[in-house]
């Protein structure tokens, strides 16, 4: 499954941990929320970067007080059609200032990318090598946006008055 | 008329172009028809029984005369000539190529048009009243809300997947025209005791096969803050809602699920936790979008012009004008509601023809200004009093001028099994049989306000439920048989009509109805009083045994 991480195709360095699958004993690893939660402590004192596969039913309250002590949290999209995730990236960056990577994982294909990005993922398993490929210019798809999410990319509203601002105090 | 920017023009261009990569890849079979589906749904494209249909968005049911022209133009260069209007102030077209798609969205980009989520998993359409700016005793226009609340909701990134469906509804009269009670989010716009403006809320409104009334969830949230509690009941709903099942996946179906004590708690922690975020509306951002809508330059012009009172000798124009011209809120006008509801005709449709002559007559008569209503008629909202009689005289050459609004005749209709893949049984040529059995005016005016609404299945695109008589097709053994209810309304006093008896069949359905109004006349205590008012009075019984005494 190809990579893409901060816009470029990327080597995944997290081996993901089935549930009941032995650890690796060092480098980095995706665990799931039951493993992560039955031993937060235990796992985080391990040598090698964490990261958790959060399903999209479960709080992100959980996961708060870890948050800085965590490389990765991965959310899940079972189908495209699901999007329960983009509410808990928002929470995570938005709302929890979570600044580790945020992987979108499940069926990610290509007109997904630009809400994921929006909501503050920053890497995203494609299921598709095209898509993957197409990623740098799917993003330039859109210029204007018209709501404020935690991306910093300016509203379409906010620049309009900046324009008025600009225009006013020209004159 | 709101007039797009730079930057609304850039965005329905690139989403003109992603859709045209998109339609690209699925001819191409790089997208499956799976995942094609809901990417030509969240732009309003619909596989029907025939061919694609294609759902136009009019948001908050404002049109300009040069967007109306566009309408007739993709309705003859893509489709078979005509248009036909929606209850949620959308056009659709029923003939289009999917290959042609992609030109069509381009040619009505042109002049400010979109089909952006006007079907999927999302938020749709905006809708308000038809009337809006216009009405007497109106708060203040709700389109400035309304247009605030559409860019919002549009390509929302954290929304665009929902469980289901999602509708919002502004009204800000006292008489609800735009059925917000019957609606996901529906917004009442009032003042509280400080004179600020805001909007008493309610949620889990909505049709289909298991229909609600919508619950006030807040009595006012101010107006800078509707954006963050919008958002908050949304992202409740995103989280929460159920994916499980379809029909039970709206949030008519949490809020009756959880209680609307417990939803209302919910989302206000939400909000409480959302904070003075980016979400609230300075007045600075108010006005910018208040700035874009315009109004006309109305002449001082008398109350009763002698143009009137000439025409006033003319039988058939005096029908016209009692029947479909209402009061504007500036002395000297009106405005006039165009019925699409002629005899023998599908209710809401309009050809090319009709559409260039009437955005020729708004250009002419209504400052280029021309609104859409959910009853599926179209309305000038601007008329000088003294132009009635020759704009009556050209609607007339149209067919544009039947005097049947809000008459028993002036029918809501689904598609039905004519087009719509999801459909038990026929609406169109119910409704074309009863416009036949109603065709006399003295008679309908007689009868008075009679809402007849008809769905071809369950899901109630008809607003059935909300009918003062409710027509609900539904298959039996392989044949089309209707379920009657009467007593529904749609408006401030919204509620879901009652089950007069069982199913009849096809053929039987306009003797059902001419009984039903036979009986309301019979038992009416004074003519001034309703239909539906003589059904709550008396409840259903009365009607019932009329019916199906000789059954």
């Amino acid at each position: 499954m190809p990579l893409v991480k901060q816009g470029r195709l990327t080597t995944d360095l997290f081996v993901h941990v089935a549930e009941g699958a032995e650890l690796p004993g060092d480098g980095a690893v995706l665990v799931t929320a039951e493993r992560f939660l039955a031993d937060p402590e235990a796992l985080l004192r391990r040598s090698g970067k964490l990261g958790v596969i959060w399903p999209n039913n479960r709080n992100v309250d959980d996961l708060v007080p870890y948050l800085d002590r965590l490389a990765s949290i991965a959310l899940v999209f079972p189908t495209f059609r699901d999007g329960r995730a983009y509410s808990q990236a928002r929470l995570l960056r938005e709302r929890h200032g979570y600044d580790g990577e945020l992987r979108a994982t499940g069926q990610i294909l290509r007109d997904q990318f630009v809400f994921m990005t929006r909501a503050g993922f920053d890497a995203f398993e494609v299921k598709k090598d095209a898509d993957a490929a197409a990623f740098a210019e799917t993003m330039k798809r859109y210029s204007v946006f018209y709501q404020p999410t935690g991306d910093g990319r300016v509203t379409a509203l906010n620049r309009r008055m900046q324009l008025r601002h600009s225009e006013s105090a020209s004159q | 008329m709101y007039a797009y920017d730079e930057l609304d023009r850039t965005l329905i261009n690139e989403r003109v172009s992603e859709f045209r990569d998109q339609v690209k890849r699925r001819l191409s079979g790089e997208l499956t028809e799976d995942e094609f589906k809901i990417l030509r749904l969240q732009n309003g494209v619909y596989l029907q029984l025939h061919a694609y249909m294609f759902r136009v968005a009019i948001p908050y049911g404002t049109l300009s005369s040069k967007q109306l022209r566009r309408f007739a133009h993709v309705a003859r260069r893509y489709d078979r000539g005509y248009g036909h209007f929606t209850t949620r102030q959308n056009i659709q077209f029923n003939w289009i190529k999917l290959a042609e798609l992609p030109d069509a969205l381009a040619d009505l980009a042109e002049v400010g048009i979109h089909a952006m989520q006007t079907s999927g998993n999302n938020m749709r359409n905006v809708t308000s009243d038809q009337w809006a700016g216009v009405a007497p005793g109106e708060i203040e226009d709700p389109r400035i809300w309304s247009e605030l609340i559409r860019q919002h909701t549009t390509l929302h990134p954290e929304f665009s997947f929902l469980p289901r469906k999602f509708k919002i509804a502004i009204t800000a009269s006292e008489h609800d025209r735009a059925a917000i009670k019957i609606h996901d989010i529906g917004l009442r716009l009032h003042k509280n005791a400080d004179g600020e403006t805001g909007f008493e809320v309610l949620v889990g409104g909505g049709l289909g096969r298991t229909p609600f009334i919508a619950k006030t969830i807040k009595p006012f949230v101010h107006g800078r803050d509707v954006l963050s509690y919008i958002e908050a009941i949304l992202r409740v709903y995103n989280q929460y809602g159920r994916r499980d099942n379809i029909y039970k996946a709206r949030i008519k179906i949490l809020v009756h699920e959880l209680g609307i004590e417990k939803f209302a708690k919910e989302v206000d922690e939400e909000w409480k936790q959302m904070g003075d975020s980016e979400l609230r509306l300075d007045h600075a951002a108010i006005e910018e979008v208040r700035s874009r809508f315009s109004y006309p330059p109305y002449e001082k012009l008398p109350h009763m012009p002698d143009e009137l009172k000439q025409a006033a000798h003319d039988p058939l124009f005096e029908r016209w004008r009692k029947n479909s011209v209402a009061p504007h809120k500036v002395q000297g006008y009106s405005i006039v509601t165009l019925s699409l509801k002629p005899v023998g005709g599908p209710p809401g449709d309009a050809t090319a023809e009709q559409m260039d002559a009437l955005a020729d007559l708004a250009d002419k008569y209504s400052f280029g200004e021309i609104r859409v209503g959910h009853e599926q008629n179209l309305a000038l909202p601007h008329v000088a009093k003294r132009d009635l009689p020759a704009l009556f005289k050209a609607l007339d050459r149209l067919g544009l001028a039947t005097p049947n609004v809000n008459l028993v005749t002036d029918i809501i209709a689904c598609p039905g099994l004519d087009y719509c893949s999801l459909a038990n049984a026929r609406s169109i040529p119910i409704a074309q049989e009863l416009t036949r059995r109603f065709a006399n005016h003295d008679t309908a005016d007689l009868i008075g306000r009679l809402h007849i609404n008809i769905s071809g299945c369950i899901n109630a695109c008809g607003h059935h439920h909300v009918g003062h008589i409710g027509i609900l097709g539904v298959e039996k053994n392989g044949e089309e048989f209707y379920q009657i209810t009467i007593g529904g309304r749609a408006d401030e006093n919204a509620q879901m009509g009652t089950l007069i008896g069982p199913a009849v069949p096809y053929a039987e359905v306009a003797d059902v109805i001419e009984d039903i109004v036979e009986a309301y006349l019979a038992l009416r205590d004074r003519p001034e009083e309703l239909f539906v008012d003589t059904v709550k009075r008396l409840g259903v019984e009365p009607f019932r045994e009329r019916v199906y005494a000789t059954r």
